[in-house]
């Protein structure tokens, strides 16, 4: 809950800041397109978060969001396959992909990092290799299609300004997530394994199918994410689409409260993770005049971020361990 | 008179949720065998890593020759003369015998290792030690029992002038054992000073000159040459009488519930092994550390799954292939390694005690937050958990806490068989009593209980009936009127008579 609040305040600081250096930061354009990023990289984030709870890492998300988001125009125009058919097998494919990922983590015992990093090669390749590396798009054609990402809803109360319909994918999806983080047993199962997959296993649970589901997960919602992106920006480049989103992604995560060691983590911090994420890059664009030095910002701030709160940990537990002997007597 | 050779005064040292030492003292003079001795978890390694320079004390006071000297690593001990040889050997079983007693000390002849006089000098060592093995000799070929005077060479060859053993003897067979004896009296009469620490009372009164007995991190007592006898050693381990502290009173067992016939496990698959274990009995499992026990129980929880062999419980056969499958069928295992495999540390007291029992007490996936909350204010109050809350995560428990953490967890799903692996290693006296009072609970509820230790005590004084493994095969089996710490041992370090014990075989 600590955690929360600290990440929630140092997004309105950023936000007070960019503010206050750029006038048009608050404007409804601007805010409109901040809050809709944040919705879509809001979407893949919590899907990795999933991977970072069991203590793995998916590094291939930035390649599925790449070639589903290729792939979808791809089968729609090139291909000419009707809507349902394509959405299904763009779907089938990201779930498929999951599934690939996590029995060669829990069955062969290959390391996640070697494993999505292979995938993080391979997907995209496979993207340039059947679009031969020419851009796809929707053209002027799917407007109803694109209404998921690109629609507004408008909100009462709150003058002109309306909620993107991105939003109402990530507020499903959080939910879901956040229920079954939390209320289900199998959630437990996740965040136990993730502390300690050797003792979870020893209480009977089978941790080879909940890493497995988590591997799923994550690359189920990176499909989506990938959808929604390319139905946003109308066309996709396989060389560079989603280039670098497995990094923003993590970057959330971490940033919103998931210990990379596993075992931690909740589905609302994930979302003001993803919310920094983008307020970061929106303010490097609108303050600095040149975007060069972006990543050494992000950089800086989540290591600025993961150091704080592991020497808040440290002082945490230290505090607790005297505590503890001094109960003791 | 001539000052101590070492002395500690008052070492006191804290771990997370632990106070390991609270103000121990030892006094070891030149030329002698000091033994310390005391159960699990009183403070006996902390004490000899503190001495070895491994860990510094939080307070006190350490004297070499009556001079304080501050140990802040281990070369700093090595550069006084202290050595110390771990219960796990530390050598590199990669590199020759000579390299190794040599390790980070090696001639250097314009820039390279100068071999032939390694090999001259490490000949000099081996000797000492009577190990008869070129220097050459790669340390994976030889036995344990070798690689343990290999490391009694090595510390020779830095001139020690005291030697710390712990529990030389626990991986050891008998006659290897005796060849360590003879090296540690002719070490003796050379003047190296012995600090040597074991389980088994017999080899400490057979060694010793003196005995120091700690307790929960406190001395609890010295015992002088003519003093030490077993009775007077346990009386100053457990600090009561022994009949008091071992409450098992055997009842009379019923039906077998657990029936094992030809296991073979993946890592002794050569000796297949059969018992049973009937309700409402104790049966303790007893051998040296590598005898295949943990093994067994692991084989029979499905942690590791047997290669091959019948699992009868309660008259079903059942085939455990994960730890799943083996609670399904009504088993439940108190895991060696409390912190890695038995609890999450992290996690709140809470969440571990339920974590066995979420899948049935779940609503349709959902959990059951209620039944969790009441299950663990049952089990802290029943076991009697210290703990300031339910939320409090488990490392901050000491260990005896944690371990009822891990029994609550298995209790709330009434198994019909509790296999323990270890039960009280490294916890303190009280909380051990609890557990075994525990375990007598258990089994007059009917609960078959199959547990495995290498405190000797607790073998003798808890099992109804007590199975001896040595390297991997079950050499005999002990009714509770033929258990003695001599019967045990005969059959855990002896190589096997040409016509082995049968074990009673399930029927």
């Amino acid at each position: 809950m600590k955690k929360i609040l600290g990440i929630t305040t140092l997004l309105f600081v950023v936000c007070v800041l960019t503010s206050l250096a750029s006038d048009s930061f608050l404007s409804a354009y601007n805010l409109e397109n901040l809050v809709r990023r944040t919705a879509l990289f809001g979407i893949i984030s919590i899907g990795v978060a999933f991977v970072i709870v069991t203590g793995g890492i998916d590094l291939s998300i930035g390649s599925v969001v790449c070639l589903v988001g290729c792939g979808l125009p791809w089968l729609l125009t090139t291909q000419g396959w009707s809507v349902p058919a394509a959405l299904l097998a763009v779907t089938a494919l990201s779930l498929s992909i999951g599934l690939f990922h996590g029995l060669l983590i829990t069955k062969l015992k290959l390391p996640p990092f070697v494993v999505t990093l292979c995938g993080l090669l391979l997907y995209r390749g496979i993207a340039r290799g059947f679009t031969r590396d020419q851009t796809v798009g929707f053209g002027s054609d799917f407007k109803g299609l694109r209404t998921l990402a690109t629609g507004e809803i408008p909100l009462p109360f709150l003058g002109g300004f309306s909620l993107p319909a991105p939003w109402i994918f990530l507020l499903v999806v959080a939910v879901l997530a956040a229920v079954f983080l939390n209320r289900t047993i199998y959630g437990r199962y996740l965040l136990a394994l993730g502390r300690n997959e050797e003792a979870a296993r020893y209480s009977g649970i089978n941790t080879d199918r909940m890493v497995i589901l988590a591997y799923v997960i994550s690359s189920g919602l990176a499909g989506l994410g990938g959808i929604l992106f390319v139905l946003d920006v109308n066309s996709a480049q396989p060389v560079d689409f989603g280039n670098f989103y497995e990094l923003y992604a993590i970057a959330a995560a971490v940033l919103g409260g998931c210990s990379l060691r596993g075992g931690e983590g909740t589905i609302v911090g994930v979302i003001v993770g993803a919310a920094l994420m983008q307020v970061l890059r929106n303010m490097i664009t609108l303050v600095t005049t040149h975007n060069n030095i972006e990543f050494a910002i992000i950089g800086a701030v989540i290591l600025a971020g993961v150091i704080a709160d592991e020497l808040v940990k440290r002082y945490a537990i230290r505090r607790r361990a005297a505590r503890a002997l001094a109960a003791e007597g | 008179m001539t000052p101590p050779l070492l002395q500690a005064l008052r070492l006191t040292k804290s771990f997370p949720g632990v106070r390991a030492l609270k103000g121990v003292s030892l006094t070891l003079h030149p030329g002698e065998v000091l033994s310390v001795i005391g159960e699990n978890g009183a403070g006996k390694s902390t004490l000899m890593k503190i001495l070895a320079g491994v860990q510094t004390p939080d307070s006190g006071e350490i004297r070499l020759d009556g001079q304080p000297i501050e140990l802040r690593s281990v070369h700093d001990a090595q550069k006084y003369g202290i050595a110390l040889i771990h219960q796990e050997l530390n050598l590199a079983d990669n590199l020759e015998v000579a390299a190794n007693i040599f390790l980070g000390r090696e001639h250097l002849r314009w820039g390279l290792i100068d071999t032939q006089r390694l090999y001259r000098e490490a000949e000099t060592f081996l000797t000492a030690v009577g190990l008869e093995v070129h220097p050459a000799t790669r340390v994976s070929e030889l036995s344990l029992g070798q690689q343990q005077l290999v490391e009694i060479a090595k510390a020779l060859s830095v001139q020690a002038r005291v030697l710390i053993m712990d529990e030389p003897t626990s991986s050891l067979s008998s006659s290897e054992a005796a060849t360590l004896f003879r090296v540690i009296r002719d070490l003796r009469s050379r003047g190296v000073s012995l600090v040597y620490i074991s389980h088994r009372l017999g080899e400490v009164k057979e060694l010793s000159d003196r005995v120091t007995v700690l307790r929960d991190g406190e001395n609890a007592g010295d015992l002088e040459r003519a003093e030490i006898h077993h009775a007077a050693m346990v009386r100053l381990m457990v600090g009561r009488d022994l009949s008091q502290f071992y409450a098992h009173e055997p009842h009379p067992p019923g039906a077998p519930v657990l029936q094992v016939r030809d296991l073979r496990t993946p890592a002794n698959p050569r000796h297949p092994v059969s018992f049973e274990v009937r309700a409402g009995e104790i049966v303790g499992m007893a051998g040296l550390i590598g005898a295949g026990r943990t093994e067994v129980l692991e084989a029979l929880f499905g942690v590791t799954p047997a290669v091959s062999g019948s699992i009868r419980l309660g008259g079903t056969d059942v085939r455990p292939e994960s730890p799943e499958d083996a609670i399904a069928a009504g088993m439940a295992l108190v895991p060696e390694d409390r912190k890695h495999q038995g609890v999450i540390l992290e996690m709140a007291v809470r969440t571990n005690l339920s974590l066995a029992s979420l899948r049935q007490d779940q609503q349709h996936g959902f959990l059951n937050r209620t039944r969790e909350a009441s299950l663990s204010e049952e089990m802290i109050r029943s076991l009697r958990i210290k703990t300031p809350s339910e939320n409090q995560p488990v490392q901050f428990l000491s260990g005896g806490n944690q371990q009822k953490v891990v029994l609550g967890k298995w209790l709330a799903l009434r198994p019909k068989v509790l296999l323990l692996d270890e039960p009280t290693r490294g916890i303190d006296v009280g909380a051990k009593h609890e557990i075994y009072r525990l375990m007598e609970e258990l089994s007059r509820a009917g609960v078959a209980i199959l547990f495995v230790s290498s405190e000797l005590e607790e073998i003798l004084g808890l099992s109804d009936r007590v199975l001896v493994l040595h390297e991997g095969r079950l050499t005999g089996e002990l009714a509770r009127a033929d258990l003695s710490e001599e019967a045990v041992l005969h059959l855990a370090t002896d190589t096997l008579p040409p016509d082995p014990v049968p074990a009673s075989p399930a029927p």
